[in-house]
């Protein structure tokens, strides 16, 4: 097997439908838009028929040496092992049908070519990032995406707010991306290699560093910082509800399914770095609790469609990143899959939501849409209880699993484990909300002609349901949303947990090192914990679905009045905490004026520019010294003559009495 | 005895002659002092023995050129001197220059050849000499003088030209 | 006998007031003599040494020196002339077109 054709593919199309795709009409982008992908997926399949009965890691690196200084190579390396073929698998067969939905959806977009050359470039920098065998080349990955994500974001490049968004992106990643590469330039210069193999089997020999902060701890924050910016957590979470600007399909397979689930795949690989540093794992834990629930709290006021869904993946992303923090990777994977599954089918789905009403976005102006679109709505059910944790869906499995471990992890991991349940809580509550607004009730928009607030313009008429392009996606991840949790059933409930050993040899120091007591498990698993800590989450889920009813379908005027009354709480929540508007006084304020007066009329204008301009107004200064001289004066001439005639005279007479 | 009273003479007029040049503020006075100063040198000339340079000083200079002096003046209706502001580089730079130049001059000749005396009359510098030296060893230029006149002359005539 | 260095310093003397009055003199013609009496004083320092080293050929160079005189007197003049014509003035701190 080839493993470089797997990124190679996407790339192809990329290129083919950016250089000429201008001419193309929209079926020949499409085919070609679609070929490519759909060829690597295949292929991933086939490769994966072959893996699967029989995993182990393989690793290929191609001749061409890409780095080679002294005893410091990097070579274009390939890995397959078990870790990297299932995001393999994740990123191009979700991303496959994301591309199958945008044939429908951007159908009377312009720039459709771009779009699909985008959308093929961003597999192309994901699948490499997945598929690295060595840091640097998954950092070429890393920053690839982030560039795809901003062209993408700002797809609608002539409205301000989407190129802003698309800046905001960019930067934000930027300052993780900082991290990643100061945590790179530690790994070269401590272990002089950055090839996975080589770097885990070198930290494996060192000490586990319960003691106090050392280059393992280091290594590990300055990672986190980088996971933080791609993977959308505090304090970098900001470019990700704003990055609800670019289209749809976008806010899918980005933002939801692939790029942001980096970070949690880039903690995963580095578990033997992480599983050595205690302090850093606990910062990995502390961050992603903090921000599923925070996210929690934000999501639970917006009123578009496609920002609840934006917190909600920073929630949900919080809740991976928590259970790698707590050692638990397996479980982070596995809510990556499932989040995958559901989190595109919510998007795809709100995307059919906000066709079907010609651009609307806002959910105070939609509502009993279910008997419109039916298929749209049952299929977003099925994501929506999944993403709730109801048992039997995906997300029960995966969510339990976290919960159970954070239970379970050292002295105070009941904390965590409580922060988790109320948040599960709370993700019912906004999704019911989500569901009841857009679905139930009557109609609250007006009729189609007079809906051109939307972002995307579309001729207005009532609501009428997506086309086959459109649904046969939706269908497809509603099936996986349904029964991609079964894979992964643990024991306490009678299923064997193929998920969690099939990714054991990748995470095998997952049971803590002996010396590390934090990483233990403090209390003593068994099963009969484990079935009681998944009523408590279904009776937390339940709650929210119920509390979501009595508020959005029994007694609609109650969320009116509670906003009144706990007005400031309110207002706090809708402006998202003012967050942005903080970073905005506190960091890019400042940063904007010590550039303008400091660097800009400081030193570029005051020093730079003042050298150039003083040094000409010097020599000019100094011929204007020298011009008196030619005064236009003939006696003043005749001075001159006369006294440089003396001076000659006296030099020779003294010359020659010497 | 004779000698020495004789150069002393001649040299007072000399430099009685150039005071007066540089004082007076109308050029025809100054032409007449010059031709006062020419002819105190052709007579210093004679007294070193150069009888041919001598009458040529008279001829030429005094006779010649001075004249020419003198028609330009004419012909210019030349007046007294204005009192214009000149420049103050001339007087500031020039003038102690020219002082610091010729102290320094009069000092190193002197210095030179303090005590070495000319006795009077000791070289003849007869036509016939002077003659045999200029057609002789110095042809060239000679030759080379006598094309210059020919420019000159050609640069005057042009020169002068009234616009036509 | 007169010594040689009286010559000399009669000559400097000279060349010292013909440089004065090229410095101080206002009148282009009177300028101009003043650079024939610096010419004068030189010509005596020729002859002075001729005499002192018995060499003839000091006074044969004063005979190119007149000769020169005579050519740039003719030319010189001539100049003045045409300025004159256009400037109408003999004053040479008139002729400053080329000033600053």
């Amino acid at each position: 097997m080839i493993l470089w054709l797997i990124p190679i593919l996407p790339l192809v199309g990329a290129a083919i439908n950016g250089l000429f795709g201008r001419r193309f009409s929209n079926r020949t982008v499409s085919a070609i838009g679609l070929l490519f992908p759909g060829l690597a997926m295949l292929y991933t399949w086939w490769i994966a028929a072959q893996f699967f009965p029989n995993p182990s890691t393989i690793i290929q690196t191609y001749g061409l040496p890409w780095i080679k200084v002294g005893s410091f190579t990097v070579e274009y390396g390939f890995q397959l092992d078990q870790l990297s073929m299932l995001m393999a698998l994740i990123v191009t067969g979700v991303g496959f049908l994301i591309h199958v939905y945008s044939v429908g959806y951007m159908a009377h977009e312009g720039g459709y070519y771009r779009f699909f050359s985008y959308l093929n470039l961003f597999m192309f920098f994901m699948l490499t990032l997945v598929l690295a065998n060595n840091y640097l080349l998954m950092f070429v990955g890393w920053e690839g995406v982030g560039l795809a994500s901003y062209l993408l974001i700002g797809f609608y490049f002539l409205r301000d707010s989407a190129s802003a968004a698309g800046k905001k992106a960019f930067i934000v990643n930027r300052i993780g991306d900082f991290g990643f590469l100061i945590a790179l330039f530690l790994i070269i210069q401590h272990f002089g290699t950055v090839n996975f193999g080589e770097v885990f089997a070198k930290a494996n020999g060192m000490p586990v560093e319960t003691a106090g902060a050392g280059l393992l701890t280091a290594i590990g924050l300055l990672f986190l910082l980088g996971a933080t910016g791609k993977s959308a957590q505090i304090p970098l979470y900001v470019w990700l509800p704003d990055a609800m600007e670019g289209p749809t399909p976008v806010s899918a397979l980005i933002h939801a399914a692939t790029m942001v689930t980096a970070g949690v795949y880039m903690i995963s690989r580095s578990n033997v770095i992480f599983n050595h540093a205690p302090i850093a794992l606990s910062a990995v834990a502390v961050i992603g609790c903090a921000t599923a629930f925070f996210a929690a709290t934000i999501g639970l006021v917006q009123h578009d469609i496609k920002r609840v869904l934006a917190y909600s993946t920073v929630s949900q992303l919080g809740y991976m990143v928590m259970a790698c923090g707590v050692a638990a990777y397996s479980a982070g994977m596995f809510h990556l899959m499932t989040h995958a599954f559901f989190k595109a089918l919510l998007f795809l789905g709100a995307g059919s939501v906000i066709h079907a009403l010609g651009g609307e976005q806002d959910m105070r102006k939609m509502g009993g849409l279910r008997r419109y679109i039916p298929v749209t709505f049952w299929t977003m059910t099925a994501a929506t209880l999944a993403i709730s944790g109801f048992p039997g869906f995906s997300g029960f499995f995966s969510k339990d699993e976290i919960l159970f471990r954070a239970y379970v992890h050292g002295p105070n991991g009941w904390i965590l484990w409580l922060i988790g349940l109320i948040t599960a809580f709370l993700t019912a509550f906004y999704m019911f909300r989500l569901w009841f607004l857009t679905f139930f009730g009557e109609y609250r928009g007006g009729t189609g002609h007079d809906q051109h607030a939307g972002r995307e313009e579309h001729h207005g008429h009532a609501p009428h349901e997506s086309p086959k392009v459109m649904l046969i996606p939706l269908v497809i991840l509603a099936i996986l949303s349904v029964i991609g949790g079964w894979v992964g059933i643990s024991k306490a409930m009678g299923g064997s947990n193929h998920f969690e050993h099939y990714l054991a040899p990748i995470f095998e120091h997952e049971e803590a090192a002996p010396e590390s007591a934090a990483l233990a498990p403090q209390v003593e698993p068994s099963s009969t914990m484990e079935l009681k800590l998944s009523i408590d989450a279904t009776l937390a889920a339940l709650a929210g679905i119920g509390l979501a009813w009595f508020f959005y379908y029994k007694r609609r005027d109650l969320p009116e009045k509670m906003a009144t009354s706990l007005h400031g709480l309110y207002v706090l929540l809708e402006n998202k905490y003012f967050v942005d508007e903080f970073y905005g006084a506190a960091i890019v304020k400042p940063l904007i004026l010590g550039s303008t007066y400091l660097l800009w009329k400081g030193i570029d204008v005051g020093v730079i520019d003042r050298t150039v301009n003083d040094s000409a107004d010097a020599a000019r200064d100094v011929s204007r010294g020298f011009r008196q001289m030619q005064s236009g004066n003939i006696r003043s001439y005749a001075g001159w003559v006369a006294a440089g005639a003396a001076a000659v005279v006296v030099f020779m007479i003294w010359k020659g009495t010497r | 005895m004779l000698h020495l009273a004789l150069f002393l003479i001649f040299g007072v007029i000399a430099v009685a002659g150039a005071i007066n040049l540089v004082a007076q503020t109308h050029p025809i006075n100054s032409a007449l002092s010059l031709v006062v100063v020419m002819a105190a040198l052709a007579a210093e000339y004679l007294l070193l023995g150069a009888e041919f340079l001598a009458a040529i000083q008279v001829i030429v200079y005094a006779g010649a050129i001075m004249v020419l002096f003198v028609f330009t003046i004419m012909l210019l209706n030349a007046g007294a001197e204005e009192h214009t502001r000149g420049s103050k580089v001339a007087l500031i730079i020039g003038v102690p220059g020219l002082i610091v130049g010729s102290v320094t001059v009069a000092w190193a000749l002197i210095h030179a050849h303090t005590g070495a005396e000319v006795p009077v009359g000791s070289l003849y510098g007869s036509a016939q000499d002077i003659g045999h030296l200029l057609f002789r060893d110095f042809l060239l230029p000679f030759e080379i003088t006598s094309v210059l006149i020919l420019i000159a002359i050609m640069g005057a005539v042009v020169l002068a030209r009234r616009e036509s | 006998m007169v010594p040689i260095s009286y010559y000399l310093v009669l000559s400097a003397i000279l060349f010292a007031l013909g440089v004065l009055g090229f410095l101080i003199k206002r009148n282009i013609i009177t300028i101009f003599m003043s650079i024939e009496l610096m010419l004068n004083a030189v010509n005596l320092s020729f002859v002075a040494f001729a005499a002192y080293w018995h060499a003839l050929s000091g006074q044969v160079f004063v005979f190119f020196v007149m000769v020169v005189a005579a050519a740039e007197a003719a030319v010189g003049l001539a100049i003045i002339i045409a300025v004159f014509r256009t400037r109408q003035t003999l004053n040479p701190d008139r002729v400053n077109l080329l000033k600053l």
